[in-house]
């Protein structure tokens, strides 16, 4: 065991993540089942004499947010389901204006209030732009306590890199199990790039004034404004997408299949191997960019999928567009907080291929 | 020869799109004047609020950010947490402060958050075209409040006075209200806001300057007249002077008060 | 190897801290873990669970649903933890607290006088201790060889004198087997 392997709950090791990556400023509200992460910025930030506040809101820590990052600073915020609706407005906003920030939400089972336990019913929210206006954002998806620290520390750099939020979508099973994981190292503050369109420090370098803003209202520019983010979108397409593959070579039929719900699938492979039965996953990490063109490729080769979700069936549909009906798709979920058992979806497999 | 009088550095020598007879350009213009004075032109960010005066960034010759309705306070604690060194401000008309973002104002200044509010009181919606706002008088007419604002019968509820509500909040440490119909009341709000950007570079606590301003166009009046109508209407419901004043050291209290 | 534990009993029982060690010990001794817990509602007594895995490769589902081994703290956890145990698997019994026998006749149950084992060493509060011994012996997943230094950096300074006697519910649970 490396000595520097921990043994942390998902929400503490984004905490660390975030904190390692450089982030400068975390403004947060209490929800179940990410407290532990706001938790844990109250005391390593302030204990690193680094912004931590507890807002009154979730609106008002997005757009403090909003604030900090328009200053250049790296900055962050996390809520669950309920919390992230109420960020949505500002994402739109952050989106609009082009600023950087890492969003987690860590999320639980809806609609309305529902419940706290894990959920995938925000796919949609999260991966088509979740407030009003054309835009997206990135969005990963970790399966596990490493990949969450590890996706988080990421979101940063990818946040700075193309000028947009970049959202953490874990779950709550995610945020509250342990398990270990080797934190990236840490970041110099001072070593981390100055932003050239931020507003402040305007004394050092005497540069005409910047301003951070998502308004326009001549419709040629603001078209034009948007065109050219869009183009930056087929950019991120081309060269941010991350997906997982295992055993689909072989495999007849392949889970198409997201954070815990992967985990799930994999362990339903086991049992199949074991009764000599070929199952695959293809995980997506990255949920937009989707990586619609590689299942497209499997497609033709004659696989089939079964899109397994916590939730009524989100992914699915980003599954049939990128197979444009040359394969068979079909979906099994649980939701409410339902985790599907790897038996249940071991059986439902099983009744697909009629083996 | 000393120059007497001229146009401020920090505003551009541009024409507003403000209607005539707006409070606005002066009140641009006053911050202007101390931020020159007090030689912060380049270190200093506003954040402008959703309203008529969204297009502030035209007018204004430094930083500047502009959040969604009523979340600039939340946005001004971003910016300044994180240039703790500049002078932030962040300006704010009555429906962003009172109606959709009081939450965050009462917060900002209750964490004692160390920029300064600019809150522009002109007791109605101006970008939106003279719907009634929270600081519309009781009576006044607004286009949602067609026959003037009833607090009983319609259920309209009563004009906040923002200064005073702010008043009992820990982390307020002034509070000013100025007024810009007239040439004594525009000298006053210059000393208050200058008092309060000052008091924000020491770090002392939350500031802000709610400044009564005419809004000739939606209140369907002529200039003249709108300042008229403030001088009779508006501050002997919303008094003139320090309402709070905790900050350190004496002569920064209010003389002859 | 891969083990899957089920643990229930009630909140105050040590539940939770008995997972968590399980799965520091596990990792110290380089496998792989998962540990989730489950709480109710109430944030003092109520139900108090977890599935835990420890597996010296990459582990699925974090979710326990067929365990291969099953904890049971108190008479409540009694008929949770029978409807999902795996036919054969090791199902051990705090017998202090649970004086029912399970009507499955198809698990190994192994009964621990958790309660009173606890006692007489000094304190009812390391029963939970006490079914972790019995848990290493029946399983040989997790040595505990590295027990005591997990928990020195597990409990704070103060509570440092209290190690040898855990250590001690320790190994009254493996010799209880």
């Amino acid at each position: 065991m490396p000595d520097d392997k921990r043994l942390m709950k998902g929400n503490e090791a984004i905490g660390e993540a975030a904190i390692r990556a450089g982030c400068r400023a975390y403004f947060g509200y209490p929800i179940t089942p990410q407290n532990e992460l706001t938790a844990y910025m109250a005391k390593h930030m302030l204990a690193r004499k680094r912004t931590f506040i507890q807002a009154e809101s979730e609106v008002s820590a997005i757009n403090m947010v909003y604030g900090a990052a328009a200053t250049g600073a790296r900055s962050m915020t996390s809520s669950s389901s309920p919390g992230i609706s109420l960020k949505q407005e500002g994402i739109s906003y952050a989106c609009g204006a082009d600023l950087p920030m890492v969003i987690v939400n860590v999320a639980r089972s809806g609609p309305g209030l529902g419940g706290i336990s894990p959920s995938q019913g925000d796919y949609f929210q999260s991966t088509r732009g979740g407030g009003h206006g054309d835009y997206y954002h990135l969005v990963l998806a970790p399966k596990s306590v490493q990949e969450a620290a590890d996706l988080t520390y990421e979101a940063f750099d990818l946040a700075d890199r193309w000028r947009m939020p970049v959202m953490i979508l874990a779950d709550g099973l995610i945020g509250q199990m342990m398990e270990g994981v080797v934190l990236p190292p840490e970041r110099d503050l001072a070593s981390l790039p100055r932003k050239g369109w931020a507003a402040g420090h305007q004394a050092d370098t005497h540069r005409p004034n910047n301003h951070v803003t998502s308004i326009n209202l001549v419709p040629a520019e603001l078209e034009a404004l948007n065109r050219k983010r869009f183009a930056r979108y087929d950019e991120i397409k081309s060269s941010e997408l991350r997906f997982e593959e295992v055993n689909v070579e072989k495999a007849d039929l392949v889970f198409v299949a997201y954070g815990t719900s992967a985990r799930v699938c994999l362990g339903a492979m086991e049992a199949a191997k074991r009764a000599g039965l070929e199952l695959g996953l293809f995980r997506p990490i990255s949920l937009w960019p989707f990586p619609h063109a590689r299942l497209a490729e499997l497609a033709a080769k004659g696989k089939r999928f079964l899109s397994v979700e916590m939730s009524m069936g989100q992914m699915v549909e980003d599954v049939r567009l990128a197979v444009e009906g040359k394969a068979p798709v079909d979906f099994y979920g649980r939701c409410g907080g339902v985790v599907p058992t790897e038996e249940e979806v071991l059986a439902e497999a099983r009744r697909l291929l009629g083996k | 020869m000393e120059l007497a009088y001229g146009h401020p550095k920090s505003l551009k020598p541009v024409q507003s799109k403000y209607c005539p007879g707006c409070g606005h350009g002066v009140i641009h213009r006053l911050i202007a004047e101390v931020i020159d004075e007090l030689a912060l032109q380049e270190r200093s960010v506003i954040t402008n609020p959703v309203g008529c005066s969204i297009w502030a960034d035209l007018y204004f010759d430094f930083d500047s950010v502009q959040p969604a309705h009523g979340r600039t306070p939340a946005a001004s604690t971003g910016v300044k947490r994180m240039l703790p060194d500049h002078l932030v401000i962040c300006y704010q008309g009555d429906g962003d402060l009172a109606a959709i973002g009081t939450a965050e104002i009462i917060h900002a200044a209750n964490r004692g958050e160390k920029f300064t509010t600019i809150f522009v009181n002109n007791a109605i919606y101006g970008m939106t075209g003279g719907q009634m706002a929270p600081t519309t008088l009781v009576g006044q007419k607004a286009t949602t409040a067609p026959e003037g604002r009833d607090p009983a019968e319609a259920g309209m509820g009563y004009p906040i006075r923002v200064c005073e509500l702010l008043a009992t909040l820990g982390g307020t440490k002034y509070l000013a209200r100025g007024a810009v119909n007239n040439a004594a009341n525009v000298r006053k709000t210059k000393q208050y806001i200058k008092k309060a950007f000052e008091a924000q570079m020491r770090g002392e606590g939350f500031t802000m300057v709610e400044v009564l301003s005419p809004c000739p166009t939606n209140w369907q009046m002529q200039p003249v007249e709108a300042e008229e109508w403030l001088e009779k209407n508006m501050i002997p419901f919303y008094p003139l002077g320090e309402i709070k004043n905790e900050l350190g050291g004496a002569e920064t209290k209010e003389a002859a008060k | 190897m891969t083990e899957k534990t089920f643990i229930a009993g009630f909140g105050g029982q040590g539940v939770i801290s008995l997972g968590q060690l399980w799965v520091y010990c596990a990792m110290k001794e380089g496998l792989e873990v998962t540990f989730f817990p489950f709480y109710g509602a109430e944030k003092r007594g109520g139900v108090a669970r977890a599935s835990v895995i420890v597996s010296d490769r990459e582990i699925a589902s974090p979710l326990v649903t067929s365990p291969d081994s099953s904890v049971v703290m108190n008479i409540d956890s009694l008929p949770i933890c029978e409807e999902i145990a795996r036919p054969g698997s090791a199902f051990l019994v705090n017998s202090s607290l649970v004086k029912a026998d399970p009507k499955r006749k198809d698990l190994k149950v192994i009964k621990i006088p958790c309660n009173e084992l606890a006692e007489s060493i000094g304190d009812v509060k390391i029963a939970n201790m006490v079914m972790m011994g019995a848990l290493s012996k029946v399983t040989g997943a997790v040595k505990l060889d590295k027990l005591e230094a997990v928990l020195r950096s597990f409990f704070p300074e103060a509570k440092h004198k209290f190690i040898p006697m855990n250590m001690k519910a320790i190994e009254a649970g493996r010799a209880a087997i």
